[in-house]
C-alpha cells in the first residue's frame, strides 16, 4: 500500500513536470521541469529495486546531462520561444495526438494485459550484480560504448570549437 | 505491490509528452530536451519489465541507453552551438535553408 502511494505521488509529479515542460515558454523553465521528471523517475526506480539505476539516473541524467543543457542555455542566452504560424498547426495536431496516443496506450495496457503486480524491491539491482553482468555478459557492448563516448567527445570538441586560423564565413 | 501496467502507462504518458514536445516546441534546445524525455520514458519501461521478469539485463540496458543519451547530448549541444554561431537563432522555423 505504501508503495502504491509513493508510486502515485511521484508518477503525478513526473507527469506534471513533463506537461510543464510543454507549457513553459522559456527553455530554462523547461530544463528545470525536466530535472523534476528525472528526479521523480529515480524514486520510481528505487521502488522497483533498481538502486544502481536510480543512483546513475540522478548523477548522469539529472546531474551531468542537465548541467550541459543549462550551460548551453546560459551560453547562448536563449530567450523566450517565439510563436510562429507553423507551430500553431503543430499545436492543433500535436496536443490531440498526444492525448489520443497516451490514452490508447493506457487503455490497451490496462484492459488487455494481465496486470501482474510488480513486487517493489523484489529484484535488487545492487552495483555488484550489475557490474558482474556488465563485465561478463555484456563486455563487448560495454567496450563498444567506450569507443562511442570517445568519438562523441572528439565530435563535440570539433563541432563546438571556434576555427582558429580562418574566421567563419558568414553567408547570409 | 504496484501492477506492471501502471508503470507502463506512466512510461507511455512520458513518451507521448516527449513526442508532443518534439512536435509543438519551436526552440531547438527544448526539442532536444523532449528527446531526453522520450528516452526517460523508455528507460522506465525497461526497469519495470526487468523487475517483472526477474531479468537484470534490463537494468544493464538502461545503463547503455544512458551512455548513448550522454554522448548524444554532448554532440547535439555542440551542433546547436555551431548552428547558433552560423544562423544566430534558436528558432527551428528560421533554420530553413533546405526548405523549398
Amino acid at each position: 500500500m505504501l508503495h502504491l502511494i509513493l508510486f502515485s505521488i511521484f508518477a503525478v509529479l513526473a507527469v506534471a513536470g513533463a506537461i510543464n515542460l510543454l507549457i513553459q515558454r522559456h527553455p530554462i523553465n523547461s530544463a528545470l521541469s525536466l530535472i523534476v521528471v528525472m528526479a521523480s523517475l529515480a524514486v520510481e526506480y528505487l521502488l522497483l529495486g533498481a538502486e544502481f539505476v536510480a543512483a546513475v539516473q540522478v548523477i548522469i541524467y539529472a546531474g551531468a546531462i542537465m548541467v550541459l543543457f543549462v550551460f548551453v542555455i546560459m551560453l547562448l542566452n536563449a530567450g523566450e520561444e517565439e510563436r510562429s504560424e507553423g507551430s500553431r498547426v503543430a499545436t492543433m495536431i500535436g496536443i490531440p495526438a498526444m492525448l489520443v496516443g497516451s490514452g490508447l496506450i493506457s487503455w490497451i495496457l490496462l484492459a488487455h494485459s494481465n496486470t501482474q503486480a510488480v513486487p517493489a524491491g523484489a529484484l535488487p539491482g545492487p552495483p555488484r550484480t550489475i557490474a558482474w553482468l556488465l563485465f561478463h555478459d555484456f563486455l563487448l557492448p560495454f567496450e563498444v560504448t567506450s569507443v562511442l563516448v570517445l568519438i562523441a567527445i572528439m565530435g563535440a570538441v570539433v563541432l563546438a570549437a571556434r576555427p582558429v586560423s580562418s574566421p567563419p564565413a558568414r553567408e547570409d | 505491490m504496484v501492477p506492471l501496467s501502471y508503470y507502463l502507462v506512466l512510461s507511455g504518458i512520458l513518451f507521448a509528452c516527449g513526442v508532443a514536445g518534439f512536435l509543438i516546441k519551436r526552440n531547438i534546445i527544448t526539442i532536444f530536451m523532449s528527446i531526453e524525455l522520450m528516452l526517460n520514458g523508455v528507460n522506465l519501461s525497461f526497469v519495470a519489465f526487468a523487475a517483472n521478469w526477474k531479468a537484470l539485463s534490463g537494468q544493464v540496458f538502461v545503463f547503455f541507453v544512458m551512455v548513448v543519451a550522454a554522448a548524444e547530448a554532448a554532440v547535439g549541444l555542440a551542433i546547436i552551438i555551431s548552428v547558433y554561431r552560423n544562423r544566430e537563432t534558436l528558432n527551428v522555423d528560421r533554420i530553413n535553408l533546405l526548405k523549398l
